[in-house]
């Protein structure tokens, strides 16, 4: 294949994912299908992080439902390229809730990394952040390098949301680090590690 | 004697549900009113009916139950994503307005008004009908029941005799 010009891009995807939950204190985390999902249990399988081995293009959805629900707890979603592009209206149903406790973080690698890295359309100037923010998700941004990351991270963590940021990282292919994927153990865990006795209701 | 949406709106509160999705549907007009004035529920507008499967599988993760508002034709756009809910086995309830049924208008409705059934329950939903207004609200109460009670996913189907008919001014 052709070298493409994400595979020179600065920012590499494990190192945003360990960045990301460093300091994770109470957050708690969407990890859409695929690399996204390997990332973040690279960083650190953690009983609060819900990773998806489906529902292509219903992250930053699950996301919204989270929120909604713990308007006290900061909600991350960490998705990919194609799984957010495959839910684009995700940002306006969003946007029209407006909630304050959810960051979107976007690990735009421009390829299709399961499949056999097929170009997504972000390889075309397709921009995420863009969208975003003409859906009315206003500080809607893009970081391409590691400064853009440092101040990012405490907008992605902290600051009133919704957020969104477009990262762009290395296209690359990573060793895989899976998660557990019955999804029952993923669904009760979460709720245990959240909701305590309140999970058996 | 209320109108059978009212018994229902009483269910859903009932239920606990405090987060209510949906794509709108005529028939659905006056329970999405009561859902947006109810103080303990959250009305959320989709662009796209899957985008409630996702959604209500994220409210239960947090703690909260939810309800997702439609009519038939947006059945077909929920398929994949009700592999999230049966491969986690998150609870799902469901209320269908249907059309293509009895007295349609337009033949554009009649794929999805036939086969909303039968795609659902492929898609592993379990589905109920109800066709007489003073029925709904148990059919939706033992909907509501088994979704919460017992991880499942259900839907009601709610007859198209149970709506006002769409003429389009003809």
């Amino acid at each position: 294949m052709a070298t493409t010009r994400s595979e020179k891009f600065p920012l590499r995807r494990r190192d945003v994912a360990k960045a990301l939950i460093a300091n994770r204190g109470r957050l708690l985390v969407v990890a859409g299908l695929g690399a996204p999902a390997w990332d973040m249990t690279a960083a650190g399988d953690d009983d609060l992080n819900f990773p998806l081995w489906g529902a292509m293009g219903g992250a930053a959805m699950i996301g919204l439902g989270l929120a909604l629900a713990q308007p006290r707890r900061r909600v991350l979603v960490v998705t990919g390229d194609g799984e957010m592009l495959m839910g684009l209206g995700a940002f306006a149903t969003i946007a029209v809730q407006r909630p304050s406790n959810l960051a979107i973080v976007v690990f735009d690698n421009e390829h299709y990394g399961e499949t056999g890295m097929q170009l997504t359309h972000t390889a075309h100037d397709v921009d995420l952040e863009g969208i975003a923010r003409a859906a009315g998700i206003r500080g809607a941004s893009t970081v391409r390098d590691r400064a853009g990351l440092a101040k990012a991270l405490s907008v992605i963590l902290k600051k009133p949301g919704p957020v969104f940021y477009d990262i762009k990282v290395r296209a690359e292919n990573l060793e895989f680090v899976l998660p557990p994927k019955d999804g029952t153990v993923l669904k009760d865990r979460f709720r245990k590690a959240l909701l305590g006795r309140n999970a058996a209701r | 004697m209320t109108h059978w949406t009212d018994d229902v709106f009483e269910v859903l509160v009932e239920a606990g549900v405090r987060q209510a999705a949906y794509v709108p549907d005529a028939g659905h007009t006056r329970l999405i009113q009561r859902c947006h004035a109810a103080k303990r529920i959250t009305a959320v507008p989709l662009t796209t009916e899957e985008e409630g499967i996702a959604l209500l599988a994220g409210a239960w993760l947090g703690g909260q139950r939810g309800v997702l508002l439609m009519q038939s034709s947006g059945v077909g756009n929920c398929i994949n994503m009700l592999s999230l809910a049966s491969a986690c086995e998150f609870p799902l309830l469901m209320l269908v307005t249907m059309r293509g049924q009895w007295r349609e208008f337009n033949p554009w409705q009649l794929p999805m008004g036939r086969n909303a059934k039968r795609i659902l329950t492929a898609a592993g939903v379990a589905c109920d009908t109800v066709a007489e207004p003073a029925r709904v609200a148990a059919v939706v109460a033992n909907a509501a029941a088994g979704a919460f009670g017992n991880a499942d996913r259900r839907a009601v189907l709610l007859h198209q005799k149970l709506m006002a008919r769409k003429t389009f001014g003809r």
